[in-house]
């Protein structure tokens, strides 16, 4: 080993350091940008040192290379808007999947020319990097597509699916064995990668548009584990560590979201959740059933008297963009002396920590937003629970009806308040297609319209009362 | 099965282990930061995509790398610049910088 190559060794062993520091910060919202920039120098020492690496010896593509990518990159991360974010980092994710498995491809034809430097190990996280990475990069992209309303976000479905899906996935694994016995073949390779990128679509239709939490930090695991493997293939302790570290967040986030939603994995990945509207008994129920509405005066006579207000955001306050609306509403109420606190639920959203991340941008400080956990006894002592948008996470239902899909999933308690106002474009069920139970509850009014409208009307009545 | 391929694993899973106890301390308030700046951090294949785009061992790998170093390129920028973006709103107080 040239002093060349124990420092770049040396180089990547302090970026991986660094990336370390950067999750570690995240753990308090203080320290947490400070992380960031840490773990992007981490990414620049890197990319810096292997600049030296001996065997690079034309430096043409890579100037080319970078420059486009920083340009699209950078100028992707400053316009997104907020509330567009959850496709923003599909894409990225995504892309690295993509990138992981290009990776791998360009090994396999260096391989393929010259198998007699071929090791076992080599050859078999090839295989598995190409299949993860293209599985990341077109699952990535459909989940985006699904999240900015291109492809239907709602499950697409066809017959025998999980059969079919199957049955694919067994010839990817098919081609990845042989090739790791008899290396070469370029055409099955070619057939591997198609069939690989196809099942990322397959895979990804039927999950419902709910459920995208889930995907996308599935998704996020499974673009750490393809760097994992191409670090494997260069044989590169940096790409091993970084990516095991982001497969370990995607799982552990995969994991925080399922027990969220109260359904395994499984269930999430082939259930197809939301495809039909199931009949549970709060809907036959429910037809009998009807809804109190309240005008926008009213509701600010009940927020503008209380003590304490919940605010229960949902998916509908990001579609509304109404985070800002909500910030104004509290602020009016917090100048009349009522204590405004914020109620997430782990899955609001289509992202996890969607929720907060738009109600920081509105500049709801962090420490008036709860966790489903820190404020669920709260409600008790809440005068109004008012639901922004926010739908399935609140519904009733899932404590006790044994009918309803999300049986067992455990939700806010805003039923728990004295009073409940439910923000609400119109009386259609949520994403999941169930009734929600709270909506006719004895203590509930609903104020009909769009969400950032209502808010608009609530604020200018507040300021009257 | 090398002495090297060995360490590797070693690395993969201890590495693995080390994930799971940073990032269960994260907090859910900054999950989607967690994502995003996680995200950036698995473009470190951004290192396999240069070296594959610079070694000239034939045009398709070079052109293989080149495409790899551009999406790996706008997994990282992209990637911290919207962590950032997103960080710097979290604030305890209104108005606070």
């Amino acid at each position: 080993m040239s002093l060349r190559d124990v420092l770049i060794a040396l180089a990547y062993m302090i970026a991986s350091a660094c990336f370390v520091i950067g999750l570690m910060w995240l753990q308090s919202p203080k320290r947490a940008r400070a992380g960031n920039l840490v773990s992007s120098l981490g990414m620049l020492l890197a990319i810096l040192a292997t600049l030296f690496v001996s065997g690079i010896k034309d430096y043409t593509m890579i100037i080319i290379g970078v420059l486009i990518g920083s340009t699209v990159g950078a100028v992707m991360a400053r316009t997104v808007k907020m509330t567009a974010m959850p496709q923003m980092v599909g894409i990225f994710n995504g892309f690295g999947g993509g990138a992981s498995a290009l990776v791998a491809a360009a090994e396999f034809f260096k391989y393929a020319t010259d198998p007699n430097m071929l090791t076992l190990d080599v050859s078999i996280t090839i295989m598995l990097a190409m299949i993860v990475g293209a599985v990341t990069f077109s699952g990535s992209m459909i989940a985006a597509g699904k999240l900015q309303g291109v492809v239907n976000e709602r499950p697409i479905t066809y017959p025998y699916q999980n059969v079919i899906n199957l049955i694919f996935f067994l010839t990817i694994v098919a081609a990845a064995v042989f090739l790791v016995i008899n290396f070469g073949h370029p055409w099955v390779f070619l057939y591997m990668t198609v069939a690989a990128l196809i099942f990322g679509v397959l895979f990804t239709i039927p999950i419902g548009g709910a459920d995208m939490p889930v995907v996308i930090c599935f998704l996020n695991a499974l673009s750490g584990i393809a760097a994992a493997m191409a670090g494997f293939v260069i044989k590169n302790n940096a790409l091993i560590i970084a990516g095991s570290l982001v497969g370990a967040s995607g799982v552990i986030l995969t994991q925080i979201m399922c027990w969220a939603m109260n359904r395994p994995i499984t269930n999430v990945l082939f259930g197809a959740f939301g495809a039909v509207v199931t009949a549970g008994s709060g809907s036959a129920t429910a037809t009998t059933k009807t809804v109190k509405p309240i005008q926008a005066d009213e509701a600010a006579i009940l927020l503008a008297y209380a003590q304490l207000v919940i605010i229960v955001p949902g998916y509908g306050m990001a579609v509304s963009q109404a985070q800002h609306a909500v910030r104004q509403l509290a602020d009016e109420l917090a100048k009349r002396g009522v204590t405004v606190k914020y109620a997430i639920h782990p899955v609001a959203g289509r992202m996890p920590g969607h929720m907060n991340v738009l109600l920081a941008e509105a500049n709801v400080p962090y420490d008036q937003l709860y966790d489903m956990d820190q404020i669920n006894d709260e409600f008790q002592n809440a005068d109004v629970a008012l639901i922004v948008g926010a739908n399935d996470v609140v519904n009733p239902a899932a404590r006790y009806d044994k009918s309803s899909p999300i049986y067992g999933m455990p939700i806010l308690n805003a039923d728990h308040a004295k009073q409940i106002i439910v923000l609400k474009r119109s009386m259609n069920p949520g994403f999941a297609g169930i009734e929600n139970e709270l909506f006719y509850n004895e203590k509930t009014r609903m104020l009909f319209g769009d969400a950032k409208e209502s808010l608009t009307k609530l604020i200018n009545e507040v300021k009257n009362v | 099965m090398t002495e090297a391929l060995l360490a590797a694993l070693y690395i993969f899973v201890v590495a693995m282990f080390l994930g799971f106890a940073v990032i269960t301390k994260v907090p859910p308030l900054l999950h989607t930061p967690l994502m995003s700046g996680s995200n950036a951090i698995s473009g470190i294949t951004i290192i396999g995509a240069l070296i594959v785009a610079g070694r000239q061992e034939g045009w398709l790998q070079t052109i293989l790398g080149l495409i790899a170093i551009i999406l790996a390129m706008i997994n990282v920028v992209g990637g911290y610049l919207v962590t950032d973006r997103m960080l710097q709103m979290f604030k305890r107080k209104p108005g606070e910088k």
